[in-house]
């Protein structure tokens, strides 16, 4: 099957999928005594949904982090558009295209959602100090493009109605929804969700499972998202790798996964030896 | 108007004008503190360290003369140069950027997610350091800074206010300090372009990100190191205005690292994390020191300019411990 092999294919609803954007090749991961992940490897191909599940504590959030480079890995190598990537720090990564949510939702809480989302366009404000201060043309033409490309996403999200509300004043629900229109106003290659549907009421996942596709289908954002609700990861991902006490316990499509006696053994709690 | 309601009129514009460098001073606090969780007991040291520079530079000094002088038993002293004070502004500028960048990366940089207490504790380090390295650098004589600002009360607005009192009053006039009211026109410069700044620009709007939430900041691409520098680049530069206008009234000597405890009780009644507050603070402890001053102080001996700002913030400190436009504080349980 074609899924697993590096042949760019093009899926059952019609989305393409190209050949390798990031690949992790054996990650070891440490806190102290503690390891939180264990030599593990995969890759992410362009334009898939790369889903990374795992019971609690599994690694899977730390996987995240490693790339994104929030923790630096003890051993192994990033691999980033066909080239090892050297050591980096977050804004660096971020400033690579590589744009992410968190677990536990990191907004700018004072500012408004528009603002919020403005700030994911940063790394597209070009013009120096100096024009900036005279304020003219280049500036704001590059402002006026900005602004564009972020009410675009506001609309695309939904959340034209709380664009000038304070982020602290949101709901649980829209505040992960304006996590990831900051993230996606970044327009990166590679979008990092954990957990984007964690504490949300049926209607509200449908939604973000609906946003999460159609940013995929519409931009063809390589997208690897982190999810505990078995159902939507199978519906959304194209792949899924699972981790359990940081080691990669299955890789492969939703089917292959769903049948992997070690995921199984995994989910229903089996005593590990 | 009767010469009584006058007078107290002329305390209050003067209470106004010493408040705004007060609020100058605590700017300088609330920009690093709301960056990066520092709260800057150096602040005030910056500004006499830059006056300092600022001096030396116009005055064409050797930096470090003694030092070489000891070394060497050479007799250097003076460049022979005077520069414009323009050029020495620059000069200082420069070397107050290059200050928060040596700042950043030999201390901050290291302390990256220490306890509050822990980052204080590096800045009163760093104050006693900057004191002493000042004085090495420039002598510890006290230093007259003159960049031409007008220096004595304003003619005009005597000649103009003595119309206003009441046929037969003995009023000659209100006493306004002319470098007072260059100051004021300065700081509201100064703060408005601050504003500007940080609404407007790229970097100014990562400043607010990164007040705002360091690991979202992270995220979206920004460089936290580059927005200490230059927040603290702004602080310096804030210390050095303060320091021209105090050091332009009394002398460029340590008393003028002091202001800094001026600014506290500004801080306390603003909010740490509020430019607004600054500013505010600084006005309402200025008008309010000097009131007091002209109101009660004759029945109590005078003096009271010492201890009135803290009183004041002790009070308000009890009933609003937020400050005046700070965040509310709510404890996470
Ligand atoms: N910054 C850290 N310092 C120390 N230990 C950490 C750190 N981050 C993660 N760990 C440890 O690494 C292990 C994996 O944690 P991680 O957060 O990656 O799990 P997870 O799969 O995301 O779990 P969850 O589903 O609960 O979010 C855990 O044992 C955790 O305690
Ligand atoms: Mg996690």
């Amino acid at each position: 099957m074609s899924v697993n092999d590096n042949e760019p294919y093009v899926t059952a609803d019609g989305r393409k999928i190209g050949g390798v954007l990031m690949e992790m090749k054996n990650i070891t991961l440490r806190f102290g005594g503690v390891k939180a992940i264990t030599d593990i490897s995969f890759d992410i191909r362009e334009g898939e949904i790369r889903a990374i599940i795992g019971p609690n504590g599994a690694g899977k959030s730390s996987m995240l982090n490693v790339i994104s480079g929030f923790y630096i890995p003890q051993e192994g190598e990033v691999w980033y558009k066909g080239a090892p990537r050297p050591q980096m720090k977050p804004y660096e990564v971020a400033q690579q295209g590589i744009a992410r949510t968190f677990q536990n939702i990191a907004l700018f809480e004072g500012m408004t959602v528009l603002d919020n989302v403005m700030t994911g366009r940063l790394n597209h404000m070009k013009t120096g100090l100096l024009a900036q201060a005279i304020w003219k043309g280049k500036a704001q033409a590059e402002e006026v493009e900005n602004r564009e490309v972020a009410e675009k996403i506001i609309d695309f999200l939904e959340i034209q109605h709380i664009r000038k509300t304070p982020v602290a004043r949101l709901p649980y629900g829209l505040k992960k929804r304006v996590e990831l229109a900051r993230a996606l106003a970044a327009q990166p290659s590679l979008l990092l969700l954990d957990e984007p549907m964690a504490g949300m009421n049926v209607e509200e996942k449908e939604d973000m499972s609906r946003f999460i596709l159609d940013v995929n289908d519409e931009f063809g954002t390589t997208i690897a998202l982190i999810e505990h609700d078995m159902g939507v990861v199978m519906d959304l991902s194209d792949r899924v790798v699972v981790m359990d006490y940081g080691k990669k316990i299955g890789d492969g499509t939703p089917d292959e996964v769903r049948n992997n006696q070690n995921v199984i053994d995994a989910y229903l709690g089996v005593a590990h030896d | 108007m009767s010469a009584a309601f006058l007078n107290t009129l002329e305390v209050m514009a003067n209470g106004l004008m010493a408040g705004v460098l007060y609020a100058l001073v605590a700017l300088g606090f609330v920009l690093i503190y709301k960056a990066s969780g520092i709260f800057n007991y150096a602040q005030g040291v910056m500004a006499l360290f830059a006056a300092m520079t600022l001096v030396g530079a116009m005055e064409g000094r050797v930096p470090f003369s003694h030092l070489i002088n000891a070394v060497f038993g050479t007799e250097v002293h003076h460049f022979g140069w005077h520069l414009p004070a323009l050029l020495g502004i620059a000069l200082t500028i420069a070397v107050m950027v290059f200050f928060a960048w040596v700042v950043q990366r030999v201390i901050f940089k290291h302390l990256v997610g220490q306890e509050p207490i822990i980052l204080f504790m590096a800045t009163i380090g760093l104050a006693y350091f900057m004191e002493g390295f000042g004085e090495t650098m420039w002598g510890s004589d006290i230093k007259t800074l003159d960049v031409g600002l007008p220096q004595g009360g304003s003619f005009a607005i005597e000649d103009f206010t003595a119309t206003w009192a009441a046929e037969g009053e003995r009023y000659y006039g209100m006493y306004i300090d002319n470098l007072d009211m260059v100051a004021t026109v300065v700081a509201i410069l100064l703060v408005s372009a601050l504003v500007l700044f940080s609404q407007y620009t790229k970097q100014g709007r990562a400043m607010r990100a990164v007040a705002d939430d360091h690991q979202a900041a992270l995220s979206v691409g920004i460089n936290l190191n580059f927005i200490w520098v230059l927040v603290w680049s702004l602080a310096g530069f804030v210390a050095l205005v303060a320091g021209i206008m105090w050091g332009s009234k009394s002398g460029v000597q340590f008393s003028l690292s002091l202001i800094a405890l001026k600014a506290l009780p500004v801080l306390m009644l603003g909010g740490f994390t509020s430019i607004p507050g600054a500013i505010v603070g600084g006005l309402i402890i200025g008008v309010g020191e000097k009131l007091f001053e002209f109101a009660i102080g004759p029945y109590v001996g005078g003096a009271t300019e010492n201890w009135f700002a803290y009183v004041l913030a002790l009070i308000f400190l009890v009933f609003r411990p937020q400050g005046l436009f700070g965040e509310k504080i709510i404890e996470r349980v």
